[in-house]
């Protein structure tokens, strides 16, 4: 295929899962912002949305403290920030449309849909402190919906092939670094028992993560325990069974950079780095993690993830 | 869809009783449901200048009232298409070639040599099966029951085939019992019979299985819909300037398993962007050295370079004499009248008669650059009475014709609107195809002429009827009828 449609591709699937992965993580500082200060420990939740997000150097250099109305629009519509929700869905969109051929209608449908009802809520929302929260959580539902059609509608409409497999390596890198991100910010909240942090106040820190990683139940499920910050840690990197732990993501790439790599009869430098990546994620165990420290082993993850961003980029998509 | 009497033209009899048994509220439901479904399925037209409202997308509005014409119509007027389109291959490979015409002295050798969009890179060489004009959309006009008139000729690249075909698949979702009732011709193998048409001329080095792509100028090109669809339709890549590359004469794509080559090119893009090492050298949507592989004959071109100087407005005026030199034949479809501003006395007539004539650059295209004299202020004849003074060879003058109207449906009800129709003629290594229907634009403002999309028109689906269905017209069977 041509390389500027795998590209598109890649592109668009990164876009429409960062929107996601925005909304969650300005749904969970909300929750968290509603809770009594007893519960909620220090009250930097906006200042850890922005973290997560990878947007806090923008948001610092053009905005004020950071406060709810302030960070939601800077996250959700600000024209300025190029990660916003809406700039993503509309990045996402002009990749679609650049590649309309490449896309089944139902792919289409689903991220042309969204662009439509877009402007309705931007037009409305746009410029902080303007909030109707009614409003707002309309709109995050819209996002939420429509990575769920538009990767829905990937998996039920899309032929088994290069298009298909790029797409879904984007995916995954992006949600690789997502995860690892959410996790980073809040490392601090993860360190073991004896570090004394947190007790039962940092309980409602921990289930905002799991919750906006859409895992709380899942972690009931596998755990059958109360929240713990290691088998949190445990949860969102190796447990394959979490679709959104490193491990999980890692294992789809793999296995989609070897199917692109067996389909075109070689494998190249971005096979090779995933499986390394996998190997480590395969081999460790929290007990390591923590002794490397938690923060470290995330930070060197993200680079690896970086990386193979890059790699991906020039053996595939450079034209 | 009425005749000079008043009485309802026996083709439209049961869309009359379909509309009559329709009310409105259900009317105007079904066009909000078409425009939904065009929205959502993203058919728009990019317009220069508006980018700032809907990303500068908008829709062509879509009429529910199909237009009917019975196959004993179409098919004079089919042959008349195929005749045209057959004599002006014949007239580029000519002009290109030997320009025998010129040398009878059937056209001025000037209107050749000074046009502009004659390519005296093509010179000299002969394109794959001697076809230049792959796909022509030519613009045609009724002004009585069996009077057609060629508006214009348009053999570069024209569009509107993808709102033949969605416009088809819209009426059939929404109207379903009135076109089972018809029994319409189909469109719907067009993206078959164009890639047939593309493949048939593929150059030798191809052998049997040539790859064909479209290429485009890119998202932000007002057809950039079309292209995409077309792509799609065919199943081939959709490719700009920068996916190509040439090396050794030869046409590559970049692709993810490397470079591939390229056999057909099935180009919306005009010539002068198409190789910056021969023309425009600042044009960034093209592909550098493009036309030396085009030369080297490793590459087809569709349609071909150089076509421009064929539907060119001031050619039009001599496509009956085209089509008299080449085939020996009296032209089926009439030109509309023409005064060629180039020749003094015309020149004189057309200023003095300014508010009655429609006055058309050469060039123009887009319903942009023209005078509808009847409908236009004392100040706008005055500007273009200017334009005219100074540039008369770049002007042409075209008597307003009686157009025929077909009916549209409006918030208010129904009302008569003027329409064209655009078909679209193919012409592959295996011969002249047209097909039947195409695309009619309607002019939405009463009593305008201009049906363009680029200045408010809409389009509606155009149905090729047998005859034979009408031979006995019964009443429509709703569907509800309680036995």
């Amino acid at each position: 295929m041509l390389s500027r449609t795998a590209d598109n591709l890649y592109w668009l699937a990164r876009y429409v899962e960062r929107a996601d992965f925005l909304a969650r993580i300005i749904k969970a500082a909300q929750r968290l912002a509603t809770l009594p200060a007893s519960y909620s420990g220090t009250g930097t939740e906006w200042e850890s949305a922005l973290e997560s997000s990878g947007a806090a150097e923008g948001f610092r250099a053009s905005r004020g403290a950071a406060e709810e109305a302030s960070v939601i629009d800077y996250l959700s519509f600000a024209p300025d920030n190029p990660s916003s929700i809406c700039n993503c869905l509309k990045f996402a969109r002009a990749n679609a449309r650049a590649v309309r051929t490449a896309l089944t209608s139902e792919m289409w449908e689903a991220i042309n849909g969204a662009w439509i009802e877009l402007g309705r809520f931007e037009t409305g929302n746009s410029g902080s402190g303007r909030y109707n929260r009614e409003e707002l959580s309309r709109f995050f539902e819209l996002v939420k919906k429509t990575s769920l059609d538009y990767d829905g509608s990937v998996d039920r409409t899309m032929l088994r092939n290069d298009a298909y497999w790029f797409s879904k390596v984007g995916l995954y890198i992006e949600r690789a670094d997502n995860t690892a991100r959410i996790l980073d910010v809040k490392y601090h909240v993860l360190l073991p028992e004896h570090e004394a942090v947190g007790g039962s106040l940092d309980y409602f820190q921990w289930s905002a993560i799991l919750r906006a990683v859409s895992s709380l139940t899942a972690y009931h499920w596998v755990y059958r325990e109360s929240v713990k910050p290691w088998l949190i840690a445990d949860l969102l990197i190796l447990k394959k069974e979490m679709p959104r732990s490193l491990i999980a993501c890692y294992d789809n790439i793999v296995h989609f950079l070897d199917a692109i790599g067996t389909a075109y009869g070689s494998a190249g430098a971005s096979q090779k780095q995933a499986h390394e990546v996998m190997a480590r994620l395969a081999n460790a165990t929290t007990k390591e993690i923590f002794k490397i420290g938690l923060h470290e082993f995330i930070t060197s993850f993200v680079e690896d993830n970086d990386r193979l961003g890059r790699t991906i980029n020039e053996q595939y998509l450079l034209y | 869809m009425t005749l000079s009497d008043g009485a309802i033209r026996p083709v439209y009899s049961k869309v009359a009783s379909w509309l009559a048994a329709t009310p409105a509220e259900v009317l105007a439901s079904r066009r909000s449901q078409a425009e939904l479904l065009f929205r959502r399925i993203g058919i728009t037209f990019a317009v220069y200048g508006e980018e700032e409202k809907n990303g500068g997308e908008r829709l062509i509005p879509f009429d529910i009232i199909p237009r009917m014409m019975l196959r004993s119509e179409w098919s004079h007027l089919e042959a008349g298409l195929v005749q045209r389109v057959k004599a002006l291959n014949l007239f580029l490979a000519d002009i290109y070639g030997a320009q025998e015409i010129i040398k009878a002295g059937r056209i001025p050798a000037d209107l050749v040599a000074r046009n502009a969009e004659f390519r005296p890179e093509m010179v000299g060489w002969h394109v794959p099966h001697d076809i230049y004009v792959h796909i022509a959309g030519i613009d045609v006009v009724r002004t009585g029951e069996n009077d057609f008139y060629v508006l214009e000729d348009n053999v570069r690249t024209p569009s509107g085939v993808s709102y033949m075909l969605e416009n088809r698949e819209v009426m059939m979702r929404l109207a379903p019992d009135l076109f089972a009732e018809h029994r319409v011709a189909p469109v719907e193998n067009y993206p078959d019979a164009l890639l047939a048409s593309l493949r048939s001329v593929a150059p030798a080095p191809a052998g049997g299985e040539p790859t064909t792509v479209v290429m485009t100028p890119g998202r932000f090109n007002s057809a950039y819909y079309e292209h995409s669809f077309l792509a799609d339709k065919l199943g081939v890549e959709l490719v700009e300037g920068g996916d190509l590359f040439v090396e050794d004469e030869i046409v590559y794509m970049r692709t993810t398993q490397g470079a591939k080559r390229v056999d057909v090119i099935y180009r919306r893009i005009d010539d002068s962007f198409l190789d910056p090492e021969v023309f425009k050298p600042e044009s960034v949507i093209g592909v550098a050295g493009l036309m030396r592989a085009y030369r080297a004959g490793n590459v087809t071109i569709a349609n071909a370079v150089g076509t421009g100087i064929a539907d060119d407005k001031a050619i039009y005026t001599y496509v009956p004499e085209i089509i008299n030199f080449y085939l020996g034949e009296k032209a089926i479809l009439k030109n509309v009248p023409t005064w060629r501003c180039r020749e003094p006395e015309s020149l004189r007539y057309v200023q003095e008669h300014l508010a009655e004539l429609v006055v058309k650059e050469v060039n123009g295209s887009g319903g942009y650059g023209m005078l509808v004299g009847p409908h236009a202020t004392k100040a706008d004849c005055e500007l273009f009475a200017a334009k005219l003074a100074q540039d008369p060879d770049n002007f042409i003058a075209q008597p307003t014709l009686a157009l025929s109207t077909s009916p549209t449906f409006f918030d208010a009800g129904i009302a008569s609107r003027h329409v064209d129709l655009r078909p679209f003629v193919l012409t592959s290594a295996n011969g002249v195809r047209v097909m039947p229907g195409g695309l009619t634009r309607v002019a939405l403002k009463e009593n305008s002429l201009v049906v363009n999309s680029s200045q408010g028109g809409g389009t509606k689906d155009t149905w090729i009827v047998e005859d034979s269905i009408f031979d006995e017209v019964q009443p429509l069977q709703s569907q509800t009828q309680v036995t």
